[in-house]
This record gives C-alpha cells, sequence and structure tokens, in this order.
C-alpha cells in the first residue's frame, strides 16, 4: 500500500480491491490473529457485566435523542465552550475544516505540530494540507507513528496498525529512526517509539487532536486513549486544535457513566482503557494549553441525518467491534474499503459520507450475517442501513440498467402463471445447447453469457429439471382421477 | 479568517441540522426527551464497602499496579516502603498535597507551574485522587490541591496515588455523581499504568506516560 491517503473519491471498488488484499497471505494473517485476540478480550469483560444490554439500550437512546435535538446540544456546548475560554469554529466541509486549521497553525508561525490519532483528521486528509503549508505534523499514537513513518494507510479505527507484525514494524522503525540495532520485542519497539517522541512532546508547541465526545452541559471535551500520548497533546502545547465531527456531542457529562462503560469494553476489550482526560475550555489554573479551539465540521453528517432510515449510523462511538466481528472484514482488512472508516460501519459510513456519489459497492460488502449489529454498542442495526443503501445505489443506477431490467422482467413473468409456465419452457430450449451430461446423466451448465456468467465464473448451474414440480403434479391428480394406479 | 465566514458556516450547518430533522425544539421539550432515556443499568454499589476494596484491589493487581492497605496512622511507613522498593529518590507533588506525606529521605519538589522539561528530570510523583472506581480499576484526578496539573502526573515515569477508601466506589455511575458538581476542572481517568496493544494486540506497559503505578488504600 502506498502513502496515498485512501480516499473514496478514488478507491477501486471494493471487490477489485478486496481481490489483490486477498492474495497477500501475510496480511491476512496479521489481520485474523489481531481481530481475533480483541474479540476474545472484548467477549471475556461484555461477558462480565450483567446490565450489558440494559447499557447498550441506554447507549442508543442517549445517541438518538442527541441526533433529535442536534442543533439545540451544539448550540449549548458552544455557548458553554465559550464562556470557558475556548473558540469555536464550524466548518460546512472538510475543506473549510482543513482552511481553518491551517490558518490557525500558520497564525502562530508554527511548522510542527503533534497530534493524536484521528480518524476525523484523516477522513479530512489534514495531514497532507499541513505538508503543502509546510507544516509538519507528528504522530504520536504508536500505531498512527507506524503508519507513518511506513508511508501507509490505516486499516482499522482502533488499531489502525493491525495489519503490520512486529517484524514488518521493527523494519520500519529501523530504517526510519536510524535504529540499526533494533530488537524486535513489542517492549523494545515500544521503547523506541517513547525516546523518538518524547523529544517532540517537550517541544512543539501545538497541538492537534479529535474528540471522542463533545459534552454540551459543560461545553467540555472527553478523549480517550491507552498510552499517554493524547494526555501529552493535550497538556504539553501552548495552543491545543481539537476537529470534531458535529455528531460527537452528547448531552449531559452524566451521559459519560453509559458511553465509558460501552466503548473500552467493545473497542479494545478493557475494562477501562488506561487513560480518559477531561477538560473544559481554557484551564483557569494555567493547567494545560493557553489557548483552545474547536472545529465543528458537518462534511456530509446533516446529509445522514435527515434520512430516517441511515440516521443511526451517526450514533458510531466508533469501537470498531464490528470490524473484528465481521467476517468479509476479518478476510480482506481495511485498505480494500477504500476509506479511513473500513468494516461495516464504513460499509454504511463511507458511501453516505460521499453522498451515495462513491463507494457505492460498499454496501454489497457484506453477508448480511447480523454478526456487527450483535457487537454494536450502541445498537445499529447495520445491515438494516445496508440493505437500505442497497436500494439507493439500485434507484441511483436508473432503471434501464441491465439488472434492474433483468428484475422487472422477472417481476412481470412471476406475477402471471401463463408467463412463468412459458418461461420455462423457453429456458428449458434455451439452455439446451449450453448443457452437459455428467457420469449420472444430470446436466450441467458450465458457461453462460453476458451478465449471468458472473454465476458460472465460480461454480456450475444444474439445468432446467425436464418436468417441474407443476407438471408433475397435475399429471398425478389428473391420473387418479382417472383411477390409474400410481408408479 | 473572517468572522462573518464563521457565522455563515455555523448558520449554514445549523440550518441543515434543522432542514434534516425538524425545526429547533424548547428546552422543555429537550429535558423532557433526555428523562426519557431508559437507564436500567446499574447505578449503585452491589457490595459491601469491604468487597468493593477488595475488588479494586484486584483490578489494580491486573494492571501489574502495587497495591497497599494501610490504617490512617501507617501512610507514612507505607510511602517509605513503596518508593525505596522503586528506587526512586526525587519526586514532583502537587501543593496541597498532606504534609505527612513527605517523608524523610526523599527529595520533594512542590510543583508551581514547573516545565515539561523539569518534571522530566524527576524521578515520580506522589498525588492523591478525587474517586476510584473498584469495577474498572480507576483512580479519578482533578486539578485541586493534592492532585494538581495533568502534566504532573504524566510526565515522570513513576507514579504514587494516595487513595482514601472513603473515596472508593464501585461502579462508574457512583464515581460520575461524585465527579459531577467539578465537571468543569481538568479530569483524568487513570487505569493502570499508560500501555499500548498497537504491536500484535500484545500488552505493553509504558508507552509515554508513567510506566509504574503504585497505589495506597488508606482507611
Amino acid at each position: 500500500m502506498s502513502g496515498t491517503a485512501l480516499d473514496p473519491r478514488t478507491a477501486p471498488t471494493f471487490p477489485m480491491a478486496a481481490l489483490t488484499a486477498m492474495g497477500d497471505t501475510q496480511l491476512r494473517k496479521n489481520v485474523r490473529h489481531a481481530t481475533d485476540v480483541i474479540q476474545a478480550k472484548r467477549a471475556r469483560v461484555v461477558n462480565e457485566m450483567p446490565d450489558w444490554q440494559a447499557l447498550r439500550e441506554s447507549g442508543k437512546q442517549i445517541r438518538q435523542h442527541t441526533m433529535e435535538h442536534l442543533d439545540y446540544y451544539l448550540e449549548e456546548f458552544e455557548k458553554n465552550c465559550t464562556a470557558a475560554g475556548g473558540v469555536v469554529h464550524w466548518a460546512r466541509d472538510a475543506a473549510e475544516a482543513r482552511q481553518i486549521i491551517v490558518t490557525l497553525v500558520k497564525g502562530l508561525g508554527a511548522t510542527e505540530v503533534i497530534k493524536i490519532k484521528s480518524m476525523t483528521t484523516e477522513e479530512i486528509q489534514l495531514n497532507t494540507a499541513l505538508e503543502a503549508a509546510g507544516v509538519h505534523a507528528y504522530e504520536t499514537d504508536l500505531a498512527e507513528l507506524i503508519i507513518q513513518l511506513g508511508h501507509d494507510q490505516p486499516s482499522h479505527i482502533v488499531v489502525p496498525a493491525l495489519h503490520k507484525n512486529r517484524q514488518q514494524i521493527r523494519e520500519i522503525f529501523k530504517r526510519e529512526m536510524n535504529l540499526p540495532e533494533l530488537g524486535e520485542s513489542p517492549q523494545d519497539l515500544a521503547d523506541a517509539a517513547r525516546t523518538f517522541l518524547r523529544e517532540k512532546f517537550l517541544r512543539v508547541k501545538t497541538g492537534v487532536s479529535g474528540a471522542n465526545f463533545l459534552i454540551a452541559e459543560t461545553g467540555g471535551v472527553c478523549v480517550v486513549e491507552s498510552e499517554g500520548n493524547g494526555r501529552m497533546c493535550l497538556t504539553l502545547p501552548e495552543t491545543l486544535i481539537t476537529v470534531a465531527g458535529i455528531d460527537k456531542v452528547v448531552p449531559r457529562f452524566a451521559d459519560l457513566e453509559v458511553l465509558l462503560q460501552l466503548l473500552p469494553r467493545s473497542a479494545t476489550g478493557e475494562r477501562m482503557n488506561p487513560y480518559n482526560s477531561v477538560w473544559t475550555g481554557v484551564d483557569v489554573n494555567g493547567d494545560g494549553p493557553k489557548a483552545f479551539h474547536v472545529i465543528l465540521m458537518d462534511n456530509a453528517r446533516t446529509e445522514i441525518l435527515g434520512d430516517l432510515e441511515g440516521r443511526q449510523t451517526l450514533n458510531c462511538i466508533r469501537c470498531g467491534a464490528c470490524q473484528n466481528a465481521c467476517p468479509v472484514y476479518r478476510q480482506t482488512g481495511g485498505h480494500a474499503y477504500g476509506s479511513v472508516y473500513a468494516g461495516p460501519i464504513g460499509a454504511i459510513l463511507t458511501p453516505q459520507l460521499q453522498q451515495m456519489h462513491h463507494s457505492q459497492s460498499l454496501p454489497y460488502a457484506s453477508s448480511l450475517c447480523g454478526a456487527c449489529y450483535e457487537v454494536c454498542p450502541v445498537k445499529i442495526n447495520i445491515p438494516e442501513v445496508l440493505i437500505h443503501l442497497r436500494n439507493k445505489v439500485v434507484k441511483q443506477n436508473g432503471m434501464l440498467n441491465p439488472e434492474a431490467l433483468a428484475m422487472r422482467m422477472m417481476g412481470i413473468i412471476f406475477k402471471s402463471e401463463g408467463k412463468f409456465r412459458a418461461a420455462q419452457r423457453l429456458g428449458r430450449m434455451a439452455e439446451a445447447p449450453l448443457v452437459r451430461k455428467d457420469g449420472r446423466g444430470q446436466g450441467w451448465i458450465g458457461w453462460l453469457p453476458g451478465l449471468l456468467g458472473g454465476w458460472t465464473q465460480v461454480r456450475d448451474l444444474q439445468s432446467m429439471p425436464e418436468e417441474t414440480f407443476r407438471d408433475w403434479w397435475e399429471k398425478r391428480e389428473s391420473s387418479k382421477k382417472q383411477g390409474v394406479p400410481r408408479g | 479568517m473572517a468572522s462573518g465566514m464563521i457565522g455563515s458556516a455555523r448558520e449554514v450547518v445549523l440550518g441543515r441540522i434543522r432542514a434534516a430533522k425538524g425545526p429547533a425544539a424548547s428546552a422543555e421539550v429537550v429535558q423532557a426527551g433526555w428523562d426519557g432515556v431508559r437507564r436500567d443499568y446499574q447505578r449503585s454499589a452491589r457490595h459491601s464497602q469491604a468487597e468493593v476494596i477488595e475488588l479494586l484491589i484486584d483490578r489494580l493487581h491486573d494492571y501489574d499496579a502495587q497495591v497497599m492497605e494501610v490504617a490512617r496512622g501507617e501512610v507514612a511507613s507505607a510511602v517509605t516502603k513503596m518508593m525505596t522498593a522503586r528506587g526512586v529518590r526525587r519526586l514532583v507533588v502537587p501543593a496541597g498535597l498532606s504534609a505527612e506525606l513527605l517523608v524523610e529521605g526523599f527529595e520533594f519538589v512542590v510543583d508551581e507551574g514547573l516545565s515539561a522539561a523539569e518534571l522530566n528530570t524527576v524521578d515520580g510523583v506522589v498525588t492523591e485522587c478525587t474517586v476510584a472506581i473498584a469495577e474498572t480499576g480507576t483512580i479519578v484526578l482533578q486539578n485541586v490541591p493534592g492532585q494538581g496539573r495533568r502534566a504532573v502526573s504524566l510526565v515522570p515515569d513513576y507514579h504514587l496515588c494516595i487513595v482514601n477508601v472513603a473515596n472508593v466506589v464501585e461502579t462508574v455511575p457512583e464515581a460520575m455523581d461524585k465527579l459531577a458538581p467539578t465537571a468543569c476542572f481538568a479530569t483524568t481517568f487513570i487505569s493502570g499504568p499508560s500501555a499500548t496493544a498497537d504491536i500484535e494486540m500484545t500488552r505493553i506497559k509504558g508507552v509515554h506516560g508513567p510506566r509504574f503505578l503504585d497505589v495506597i488504600l488508606v482507611g
């Protein structure tokens, strides 16, 4: 995978990208191992909670309620954050969010920023925009550092480098950190990252973060993390810039009692992740940055809000549990989805963020098995949304495309008994030249023309029986009436 | 950037939201909606205080923290024992830390706005905490006397936290209730030493925050 950012507008279709991923046995092994481990850890800490289903239901209702009053809670957050010394900016789309951040950073005269892992900044390709403006962004999350130094792309929401194993990571660090003697134990690699980044934490004066939750009631922001790199970026710089989708707001501080139980157990299989930080504007006692900016970004989230069936997509709290549980993701890994949001949630989020103009193949990247729904901590019915989006794709592709035409034709035929029987007769005649008999006299079709060829590419089709069930039944009934013995 | 442009982005985004889900609701309607959220999960303790303390100790051990349980009069000797075992000499402490914790034989530097570089030169930090959550093995620090700025408990490599058993609760909702009056203070939930599982999902202790965390329970 190259250093080119994952961009749904230019990514190949899912089946094409998946085919490439399926050929990479190392990647598949790494993804399988990582998802197996997280799933087992998650199951252990979820099963020990007798009130897990009650928490899921509350989580769902809190998120639903928030979306119903999104304008109210965003204005409340803005008011309280501003009163606490924060500066709130609004962005209609990715370009506007990037422009606000670049302008702020350039205004400070900064040439470097330190960053906390943030899928939102990946979504808007912030690092590329900063580089273009002459500002270097240091990724400080271990996985994001691996991705950045390896000129790679994230493949999972929570564990972005899960497609790399320790030998691959060691090669990247040896080369990029100039450490020829580096060992290959995970501890050696983490120590190398600690030393490499500590100097940056102490030196760089501007931090950029995402947010897990924006608290409307207090104007506070909550960031959930493991390594302490988040705390470094949130507390040591003089200026902190946080970019968050408008969907990240929660009504009250007390709502965290639900979300902070659901998120860590679902995301990393921990009872609580090592660090949660909550801060409100600029601290009056001089704890942390002297200036705090937060950008509230739409970037097509309001489009999703307007679609009643798709709206639940916005309830996502980005735990990644659906990715670990998905039989499709577990085979292909994340890059095949052509977006920073991979797996089942990516399959519904990405096309909607693209307003259905791109990524139309993603709603089909699922067997609709429902494993994602079962593990979702806020009960997003992903299979339901997938089907809804498939409908949208079909409608969008117009009624004149071959598949839609064929389906309409089928509809007409199935509606009338006479037409159905005629079609069966016609089918038997039409297939005759293609049928080959096997040793037991059963007919098989190994090749079909055109659109139907997709079926016979990977399997044979049994020929139509010489007599249909209806024909057989009618013959049987009429022979009974005539008193002819069956035989 | 012109402020007019920010204003217009704000109006556009809020306008889009209202077009998507309906007009703005009154505070009463929003309040009623929030009150209507079902909350059938566990909101209070199920166990006795002694069992809750035991659970907290078990969870902290899970994170490889060292834990000592001592009576009120034995805190100083426990602090000495813990810090001697870890081999730390020079520690930073937040202003307002109980004087009895500043035991002899160690050098204590009171944080009066130390720079990150200065914090990087001490061996460790000693703090108290606002609340501890047994079910998750979490200690919660806020920017108040005895707990200090967030950077103080972050940059040094060793963190010793003194927990009053009266501040130990069983569940996360109980902790949030306790934190609610000071929700606007800079707050950090700490569950074990800093860690990562980014490399092959192996838990590695100590990436950027303190690599060692010890807890003394005083009751």
